[in-house]
């Protein structure tokens, strides 16, 4: 019961701290740019303003605009729910295992298309068509570099994942290498970050994620806003937790709690300046590069899983 | 015989189907007859079919029976066991939410189709029914093939019910072609069987000591009897054609259950009839079973007619079954049969799962096209608020083919993935890394099927109305919604409480295996554990829970701080009024996948444009000409087709027309067969 408990109580932590690392990303982003950077709570004073709005819909929209956000943020959260952020053995990990990890996340993407091409204009849809291609790319990478990573410790379960990896020691297998690069361009473009898609874009003719949600108002906005943080940071600690997992708290003690928060805040911060660097040195690719950039991360997973079979098993 | 059994209960379905085609006959001249006397009986045969196979399932019964029909030394020999208890549940539900659809489609199609024979219609309905639940039942070769025959035929004769128009005559002659090629090669399966066994009843063959290459000629030729009719990839191409070509509830009824006839023919002589499985069989059915898996969802991508769309998803649904199927042989054939059963459970759990969602979808086109007289997606959109339920149903159907937690079709595919994941125990490497693949080729797939569906919803029922009859669209009846209500009410349930079924279906590898299967359900009915709980877990009640709960808690912190919402007009990037012509169609949507994986189809696109004779950037008009065709085409039924009609020339020079000549053939014939015997 206090295992459950206290998985709870890690979920709201990744839920209110999703905003944070936001901001940090944004920050570091804007220091690297030479520009002047917004505070690093202004995520939470957005929301909080968005939060706060009033609804404005537009004539035709359905149940199936309004129920979205609740249906995003709902399936996001329990993604974030299964993912071990301070504790290793997280109970809510077997209620779903990475397999239904990518479930929840291809729900949120599902229902997030459908709300685009609700209203009926020219943007929705193009933000669908794309959001799903691009998605419908990105998930057998994904599951690809998860399968090599689950092969390896026999299990889907996140929490035996990463206790596997703990007790495995630090070694250098090269089939995690490959893994990790794939499950980090995947991020990229499940994320909607350059070179795939661009955030902070409203431009017309490239946006993708944004051009969906142009619709969204107040609080629905607000909702899936956070869901967008939310699923950058359980992307970011999927690779933070899984690949390297030192420091995360294997007892129930303040000490190792203290220092789980401790260190996966550091590798958090250090990932976000990581994928800040890359957001700085590449340029937005057009749409159609995007399958070839997509398939290398394929060939990546791909070849880390075959590393495995042939080099790691000894068959 | 005691008849309060389960296979008393299997007689009463097969008498109330046949009952119901009798009745049928005079539905020409008593129009109410057909809607609600035979339908009535047909689900009546349906709710008995889903009792006795259940019972049977559940009791893991075996009860076998002779017939007083048949040939004076040969019987019809009949048993129902829980595999054909399953198959019996899944015929079983979908004849009664068929028949719960029927009475008003039927009204409103007599209306408008211009109807030629409501008893035509009935008694080929009545006894494509029979023949299925009578295939389920067969117990020797003779009677599976009579019933098969019975099936095959009796659909053909529905394929071709609308045959005022020319591509359904085509259609219907394609499909009554390959049905009997692929007959041909099951009856040629059996018949090596049969030669080792000494007879004609399974019991037989089940004793028949086939020598390795043997058995290996007789999968072969049951696999291509059974892919064919279960719409594998190359053969698959009949399909697509025939099943829109139908009424929709009979579309319903031959994608979401005669499909699965085949697949029950397929494992019905695998694991029981043939044994002994080796792991080439398991492989060849993976890779095709991939293979249908892709192309059948990529084909399906392109379509914009609803019918044709859902008859490729079920290309693609049949591959993920035979991807369970052949994965469960290889790990049965390398001595791992607890894996085995496991993805054989995989299989036949995605077999029940397509039959109830690919159903919804079938009644739910049905729906749209008896509403709004509409196929074709780009001509629909705005259901949602014409046809508020049927919408709702439509969703349901939608999320679960995409293989969305926490439907239905979402637990299969993980049960299937799981499977895949326990390659590491083979011995041989290239399996290990191979069967890898096919598990990225399948999550591929899936992606693709849910940007499929993301299409087929937002087109069809989001959006603005593409057309005036859509916009005028209206609720279907009571008896329609209850029908596709029941279906989508089934895949929630199949989807969220996957423990209880799974136990059930256990029955069914513990009698072809006779081995008790891993403890799926052993953490309680909470956990799905197919190998073990620390391997990998599913608790599909509390994700629902999970997302209901969380979902619906935000909705209402928010909604207490709710203003009133105000409705204003979309965003126009100011260039006036948006228009529904401005929308995304099924065509657009579609297009950067069509560009991604070009070269899996034959592309024609013909851009023409007309410019203004004094303003050069500025085209007057444009036209787009699409056609997208299915490969299978040009590659390989039209070679075939062109051989078999040189063939027929060529063989054609021994006919002279003179009967002196017949008579000196069948003289000399006659001369030759002596000359052999002797």
């Amino acid at each position: 019961m206090t295992a459950w408990l206290l998985g709870v109580l890690q979920t709201l932590l990744f839920v209110v701290s999703a905003p944070l690392l936001a901001g940090w990303i944004k920050r570091v982003k804007c220091h690297m740019q030479n520009r002047a950077a917004p505070a690093l709570w202004q995520p939470y004073r957005d929301l909080a303003k968005l939060l706060r709005k009033r609804v404005v819909l537009a004539e035709h929209a359905s149940w199936v605009f309004r129920a979205t956000p609740f249906i995003v943020f709902g399936a996001t959260i329990l993604a974030a729910a299964v993912v071990p952020l301070v504790l290793a053995q997280h109970p809510a990990a077997a209620v779903a295992d990475v397999i239904v990890l990518v479930g929840f996340l291809a729900l949120a993407r599902f229902f997030t298309a459908l709300a685009g091409m609700d209203i009926g204009t020219a943007f929705g849809g193009m933000g669908s068509s794309r959001e799903m291609m691009i998605g419908a790319l990105a998930e057998p990478v994904m599951l690809m570099a998860v399968f090599t990573l689950s092969m390896t410790a026999s299990t889907t379960n996140l929490s035996e994942a990463v206790g596997y990896t703990l007790n495995g020691g630090l070694v250098l297998r090269p089939s995690f290498v490959f893994a990790l690069l794939g499950l980090m361009m995947v991020a990229v473009a499940e994320t909607g970050r350059i070179p795939v898609d661009n955030p902070a874009t409203h431009l017309e003719l490239t946006m993708v994620h944004e051009a969906m949600i142009l619709e969204y108002p107040g609080r629905h906005l607000a909702l899936i806003e956070w869901a967008a943080q939310i699923k950058l940071m359980v992307y970011m600690v999927l690779i933070a937790n899984i690949f390297l997992p030192w420091g995360i708290a294997t007892e129930l003690t303040a000490q190792a709690a203290a220092l789980g928060v401790t260190a996966i805040g550091a590798k958090l911060a250090l990932l976000g300046v990581l994928l800040i660097l890359w957001e700085t040195v590449m340029a937005k690719m057009r749409l159609f590069r995007v399958p070839q950039f997509l398939g290398f991360a394929f060939l990546l997973s791909l070849l880390g899983m075959l590393t495995h079979v042939v080099l790691e098993t000894g068959g | 015989m005691n008849y309060l059994s389960p296979l008393g209960l299997a007689y009463l379905a097969l008498a109330c189907a046949l009952a119901s085609g009798v009745l049928s006959l005079g539905a020409d001249r008593y129009a109410s007859l057909l809607r609600y006397g035979s339908t009535i009986l047909l689900g009546a045969a349906g709710l008995a079919a889903v009792g006795a196979g259940g019972w049977s399932l559940l009791h893991e019964s075996r009860h076998a029976d002779q017939l007083l029909l048949g040939l004076p030394w040969l019987k019809w020999h009949v048993r129902l066991d829980p595999l054909s208890g399953f198959f019996f549940v899944v015929v079983g539900l979908l004849v009664a939410a068929v028949s719960l659809y029927a009475p008003g489609y039927l009204r409103e199609f007599a209306h408008r189709q211009n109807i030629h024979s409501r008893a035509a219609l009935g008694v080929a309905t009545a006894l494509f029914v029979l023949g299925m639940l009578l295939v389920l039942l067969a117990d020797d070769a003779f009677v599976f093939m009579i019933a098969w025959e019975l099936m095959s035929v009796s659909s053909y004769f529905l394929v071709a019910y609308q045959h005022q128009h020319a591509p359904n005559r085509r259609a219907a002659f394609l499909y009554l072609l390959m049905a009997h090629v692929g007959g041909l090669a099951i009856m040629l399966g059996f018949g090596v069987l049969a030669a080792f066994g000494g007879g004609f009843t399974f019991e037989a063959m089940r004793a028949a000591n086939l020598s390795t290459a043997w058995a290996s000629i007789a999968f072969a030729l049951v696999f291509f009897g059974f892919g064919m009719k279960a719409g594998m990839v190359p053969v698959h191409a009949w399909l697509p054609e025939a099943h829109p070509a139908a009424p929709s509830h009979i579309s319903a009824l031959m994608s979401g259950v005669m499909l699965k006839v085949a697949i029950y023919g397929l494992v019905r002589l695998t694991y029981d009839l043939i044994g002994d499985i080796q792991w080439q069989w398991g492989v060849a059915v993976l890779v095709l079973g991939t293979a249908s898996t892709l192309l059948g969802v990529l084909y399906a991508l392109m379509q914009h007619d609803l019918k044709r769309l859902l008859a490729y998803h079920s290309v693609e649904n049949i591959g993920i079954i035979l991807m369970g199927l052949g994965l469960s042989m290889i790990f049965i054939s390398n001595g791992k049969p607890v894996l085995g059963v496991l993805g054989l459970v995989a299989a036949l759990y995605h077999t029940l799962n397509h039959a109830l969602f690919k159903g919804l979808l079938f009644l739910g086109a049905g729906a749209v096209a008896h509403a709004c007289g509409e196929n074709d997606l780009n001509n629909m959109g705005g259901l949602i608020r014409r046809m508020p339920q049927t919408a709702v149903f439509f969703l349901v159907g939608c999320l679960a083919i995409s293989g969305l937690p926490p439907l239905n079709g979402f637990v299969s595919e993980w049960l299937t993935f799981q499977t895949a994941l326990q390659a590491p125990a083979l011995q041989s490497g290239v399996l290990r890394s191979l069967i890898p693949i096919a598990a990225a080729v399948l999550a591929l797939s899936a992606a693709l099927a849910a940007a499929c569906f993301v299409k087929v919803y937002g087109v069809a029922f989001l959006g603005q109305p593409r057309g005036r009859r859509v916009g005028h669209a209206h609720e279907v009846d009571v008896g329609m919604r209850a029908a596709m209500g029941l279906l989508a009410l089934l895949c929630l349930a199949f989807g969220v409480l996957p423990t209880f079924f799974l136990d059930a279906i256990n029955g069914v590898p513990r009698m072809l295996l006779g081995i008790t299967p891993p403890s799926a359900t052993a953490g309680g009915w909470l956990w799905l554990t197919p190998v073990s709980p620390r391997v990998a877990s599913y608790s599909a009640p509390l994700v629902f829970a999970g997302v209901v709960l969380i979902g619906g808690l935000v909705f209402l912190l928010l909604r207490v701080r709710r203003k009133n919402i105000r409705r204003g007009y979309p965003w126009d990037c100011g260039f006036g009024a948006l228009n529904a012509r401005m929308q995304y169609t099924a065509t657009a949507f579609s297009m950067p996948i069509r560009r991604v994986f070009a070269p899996v189809w034959d592309i024609e696109e013909e851009i023409e444009e007309t410019k203004h004779a004094n303003q050069p950037f500025r085209p007057a008009a444009i036209r787009h000409q699409l056609h997208v065709q299915d490969k299978s085409w040009p590659r390989l039924y039209e070679p075939i087709g062109r051989l078999v009609l040189a063939a027929a020339r060529r063989i054609g020079l021994i006919q002279t027309g003179s009967i002196h000549t017949y008579l000196a053939y069948s003289f000399f014939t006659l001369l030759l067969l002596l000359w052999v015997v002797t």
